[in-house]
């Protein structure tokens, strides 16, 4: 009997394990000895960073999206069916059309998803760039912008750390170069006394902000927001006006994780090295997914699927485990329209951004296309 | 009935443990009590801040053997 590796989701996490795993137990695929198989809610793959240069126009909708089964090898069975209950005790999973797929190895990739409608008014009164629908109406916005007070508000949990302070130092720019800066008054909150998470990069951005002229309110819990009157209010009991409010709203896991009981807030508890689920032997949880206290980040599920994938290959043909996840991870981070730096950072070493330079950007321009090689496990 | 939970954000460095602490509250009932395990020095003062500013309830602080755990309180 062949064993089945069931994949649910097909975003970064999931793609490059499938990817990956096929390339690594060719001869098992080919015998019959293992099957791979996918369920996704979408048969569309986004490339999820392409969101913040969309909304400043630097990137069109086409250049952000391929079709699932494009970018997958051809060995994977792939279907777009959600998930909409795990059963890891009879190891079975229910999708929205009825299907029941079984499982020798699991692997839940089900990511995050932005959540407006936690905080009272945020939906009505605020423009984020977290999706695709939030990206094309805030990039009307700015369109229509002609100055007044922006505020870039910051919620927990969220993915991608960095991107709040890359849209901050990007929208400078975009106001700047359409010459309505000096009109215009941009302050950034952030729930926390400094303005980011990591004390490196909090302690970077802070003569960034200050040279550009950026204002700060620490200390911001947001607590509701009135789209009438034009206020955000905090939980530390702040009211701030805007013309122009911008969040990263809070985030929670998939709904399916709720349902099935799998950890609260839709993160589901993870050994931070095996990345196997807490009390399991043959569920892996990658990407967004875990309860692990680290970025939700692309490069963190890259870098955790690369593990999965070298773990996953090695259960199968030799019935051993191959190593352990380090925590790595990479990001670039945009200072501007020309200029970026980046992170990088492990469970034991801490990240040290340096100074902002035309190259890395670049670099990062660059990346926007090879992602597409990242998805099929190549880069 | 109020619940304990631990979470063990050692050698976090991105979002950092107090990011940590924010989120697991939101998924938590007045009354429950967060015990965050932290190698960064920094969460000593960090957590009771926060705390007192956002009205939870810092409970104390114990050292342990390169990291520090910090007991919370969901208040509101």
């Amino acid at each position: 009997m062949a064993k089945q590796v069931l994949i649910i989701g097909s975003g970064v996490a999931g793609t490059i394990i499938a990817n990956g795993l096929c390339r690594q137990i060719k001869n098992e695929l080919a015998s019959g000895a293992v099957t791979v198989t996918m369920i996704g809610a979408t048969d569309k793959h986004m490339y999820q960073p392409g969101l913040l240069y969309l909304t400043f126009g630097k990137m069109r909708e086409s250049e952000m999206y391929r079709d699932q089964r494009s970018i997958l090898d051809k060995r994977v069975a792939f279907f777009v069916d959600p998930a909409k209950n795990i059963d890891v005790e009879a190891k079975k999973v229910t999708t929205e059309s009825g299907r029941t797929y079984g499982y020798d190895y699991l692997v839940i990739a089900t990511g995050s998803r932005i959540r407006p409608d936690m905080i009272p008014g945020m939906s009505e009164g605020a423009h984020w760039f977290y999706d695709l629908e939030g990206a094309r109406k805030l990039r009307d916005a700015l369109n229509d912008f002609q100055g007044g007070k922006v505020i870039i508000n910051v919620n927990a949990p969220h993915k991608c750390p960095v991107a709040p302070v890359e849209i901050t130092l990007m929208l400078r720019e975009f106001l700047t170069a359409k010459g309505v800066m000096d009109k215009s008054e941009i302050t950034y909150t952030y729930p926390i006394g400094r303005l980011h998470g990591l004390e490196p990069v909090a302690h970077w951005a802070v003569p960034e902000f200050q040279k550009h002229g950026i204002k700060s309110e620490t200390f911001f819990n947001t607590k509701s927001v009135d789209a009438a009157a034009k206020t955000i209010t905090s939980e530390e009991g702040v009211t701030l006006p805007y013309d122009l409010l911008i969040t990263i709203p809070p985030h929670t896991g998939a709904q399916v994780i709720t349902d099935s009981k799998l950890g609260a807030g839709g993160w589901v508890p993870t050994n931070k090295l095996t990345l196997l689920r807490e009390g399991s032997d043959n569920v892996f949880i990658v990407g967004d997914t875990t309860n692990i206290p680290i970025s939700k980040a692309g490069s963190t599920a890259h870098f955790e699927a690369d593990t999965v994938v070298d773990n996953l290959s090695s259960l199968l043909k030799e019935q051993r485990w191959s190593r352990n996840y380090d925590g790595k991870v990479y990001c670039f981070i945009e200072t501007g329209m020309t200029t970026g730096t980046y992170i990088m950072f492990n469970y034991t070493t801490p990240p040290n951004p340096g100074p902002p330079s035309h190259m890395v950007h670049w670099l990062k321009l660059g990346y926007n296309r090879l992602y597409w090689l990242s998805a099929r496990g190549l880069l | 009935m109020s619940e304990k939970t631990t979470i063990d954000a050692r050698g976090a460095f991105c979002p950092g443990p107090l990011m940590e602490l924010i989120a697991a509250l939101k998924n938590l009932q007045i009354g429950d009590e967060v015990d965050i395990l932290s190698t960064d020095k920094g969460s000593v003062t960090d957590i009771p801040e926060w705390c007192k500013k956002v009205k939870h309830d810092f409970l104390g602080i114990t050292e342990h053997k390169g990291y520090w755990s910090v007991l919370v309180r969901k208040a509101k």
